[in-house]
């Protein structure tokens, strides 16, 4: 049997009946280049000690396109080299016993538009495989020919303003708590008093759908209309992200139908609810007029672990193709996992129309999007105003700053707590724009604005010093170091 | 809703720029390519997109003082108007407002 990597076998070694190593059946070639027409993947492998690390990427490859265990004759029908995936690179990752496998697949392995096929091919049968005690993808090279086959977000950041009407600064959120329990009519209360107070939208959590509690056209019902009176009182355009994440298409599809019967900009649904789903949701919000909110529910059961599972940059991608106006993407600071340069990574891909390979961000390969508009990154979860100038220097305008607690949780009350945020992200803004370094000037910038707002003086002395210093267990293996 | 509870634009809930104020961020926007354009409206209430152009955008303008002295001829012509300044950001991918800022509310000089 022909196992050196280099020795090509005879084709009655190739094709004889039985199982041969995948090396053998040509899913390595360290000599192929990648076509500028192939989805290329980084899969960060952790073989078991008896495997070689290019049979294992050999096995990825093989696994994710063409081979099954063992020979088969009916692979000379086809066109066999055509569709094999070959891995081409295989590197040792420094100080640990894994490497990183790349691999590039022909475009003709793939249905266009379909994120749920994509995902089937390459995350479909590997990540169970024995040979491997671990596998995690880190991330994809998508070429622009098939990036133009999806529809992307339903309106995109810059369309999502002019609906909004608000330019020049971050938005402004936070998530209505406590997250389950209240009616809709206490509900609708936290809402008009936190759009009321300044913020742009308020929101349902993942896990508010229509239970018991609170029937979803009860809740839809209430909330526009604390939507629309904080609208009249401002004359800003305000928003709530109705949660119509459900069982069923039909029942998403009505509850998204009642919430634009209502004039909402805006509906939101879950990630749990499955790529095809989201993709069905993305194309009713281009339909309607309606921006698309996702919230990445339960994506830590798979993107959390450095050696194990999917990274969220993938996720990502996958989000900006199947189409959604705003993602979840971290905070940086807040009480959420995320490494910050990984993180930064993650927002670069959500909204740039290309982003360069960047080890120290953890993104292994450059990526064109055409004229597929950006997603707003969503920064929630356990942030507050004493943070608002790291947030802005980190993250951008165009972002939305999530303050569940940060606003509702305001000692002077939830229409303070909004104020309060607003107060902080437009003097940092104001600060920044006259050439201000908000990192070494962001307290004293804050202080300074908290002297004409008695709302962000008592967020400050709430919260001012509150931080979650924790090591993320995902951080990108390189890390920048100074060449000096 | 009064005039000084309209909240629209990025420095609302700010203090009144001072026109120096004004003068660094129309300084930060020419800097970055953008073009200034002054719109004003005599609604009580605006929240409609489409203002009245105080003339066109001024594009060939590199001075932020020139600038200001545009805002400052709008709102002596139109003292009971909102006025307000928008820079435009022509670049693929954005082509329409990168910044929109209140710089005069009726009866409340700001």
């Amino acid at each position: 049997m022909a196992t050196s990597p280099t020795t090509p076998p005879t084709d009655e070694e190739r094709w004889g009946a039985g199982v041969l190593p995948y090396v053998t059946m040509g899913y390595y070639q360290p000599d192929y280049e990648p076509a500028d027409t192939d989805i290329l993947a980084a899969f960060r492998m952790t073989p078991q000690p008896e495997v070689s690390p290019e049979e294992a990427g050999a096995a990825v490859a093989g696994e994710s396109s063409t081979a099954t265990w063992t020979v088969v004759w009916t692979d000379r029908l086809t066109d066999h080299e055509h569709y094999r995936a070959r891995c081409y690179r295989v590197d040792p990752i420094p100080g640990t016993d894994q490497f990183m496998a790349y691999i590039a697949y022909g475009l003709d392995l793939f249905e266009e538009g379909s994120i749920a096929n994509l995902t089937s091919s390459i995350i479909g049968n590997v990540f169970g495989f024995k040979a491997l005690k671990a596998l995690r993808l880190e991330d994809l090279r998508l070429p622009l020919a098939y990036i133009a086959t999806f529809q992307g977000p339903p309106h995109g950041i810059s369309m999502e303003r002019d609906m909004l009407n608000t330019y020049g600064r971050p938005l402004l959120g936070a998530t209505i708590k406590p997250k389950l329990g209240l009616g809709a009519r206490n509900y609708g209360r936290v809402i008009y008093e936190a759009l009321r107070g300044g913020l742009d939208f308020t929101k349902d959590d993942e896990n508010v759908n229509s239970q018991p509690f609170s029937r979803w056209h009860d809740r839809f019902t209430f909330a526009m209309e604390a939507v629309k009176r904080a609208e009249a009182e401002t004359g800003e355009v305000k928003g709530h992200y109705l949660n119509v994440t459900a069982a069923s298409m039909e029942d998403m599809y009505e509850r998204a139908d009642y919430a634009k019967e209502l004039d909402s900009p805006i509906v939101m649904v879950d990630l749990t609810v499955g790529y095809t789903a989201l993709t069905s949701m993305a194309k009713w919000a281009r339909r309607n007029g309606v921006l698309l909110h996702l919230h990445r529910a339960g994506h830590g059961t798979f993107t959390r672990q450095k050696n194990h599972g999917v990274s969220f940059r993938v996720i990502a991608k996958w989000c900006r193709l199947l189409g959604v106006d705003h993602l979840h993407a971290g905070t940086i600071v807040g009480k959420l996992e995320g490494d910050p340069l990984a993180t930064l990574g993650y927002y670069d891909i959500l909204r740039e129309r290309f982003v360069p390979a960047d080890p120290s961000r953890g993104v292994y390969f450059d990526q064109h999007w055409g004229s597929m508009p950006g997603v707003m990154g969503v920064a929630s979860g356990g942030i507050h105003a004493g943070q608002m100038h790291e947030l802005v220097h980190h993250l951008g305008d165009d972002t939305v700053l999530q303050f569940g607690g940060g606003t509702i949780g305001h000692p002077m009350g939830v229409a303070a707590g909004a104020t309060a945020n607003r107060v902080g992200v437009e003097a940092v803004v104001k600060a920044r724009n006259e050439g201000h370094d908000l990192l070494a000037e962001g307290h004293d910038i804050l202080k300074a604005a908290a002297k004409h707002s008695p709302e962000l003086q008592a967020a400050l002395d709430t919260w001012g010093s509150v931080e979650f210093a924790f090591e993320s267990t995902d951080a990108p293996d390189v890390v920048p170091t100074s060449s000096t | 809703m009064t005039p000084a509870q309209m909240t629209q634009g990025a420095f609302s809930y700010l203090p009144a720029l001072t026109d120096d104020e004004i003068t660094m961020q129309v300084d930060r926007a020419i800097r970055l390519g953008w073009t200034l354009s002054i719109e004003h409206s005599d609604a009580p209430a605006p929240r409609n997109h489409y203002w009245e152009m105080f003339g066109l955008p001024q594009f060939d303008d590199l001075d932020a003082g020139a600038i200001v002295a545009e805002v400052n001829r709008c709102r002596t012509e139109f003292p009971q108007h909102y006025v307000k300044v928008n820079a435009l950001d022509p670049t693929v991918g954005r082509q329409t407002i990168a910044l929109s800022f209140i710089v005069q509310r009726p009866g409340a000089h700001a």
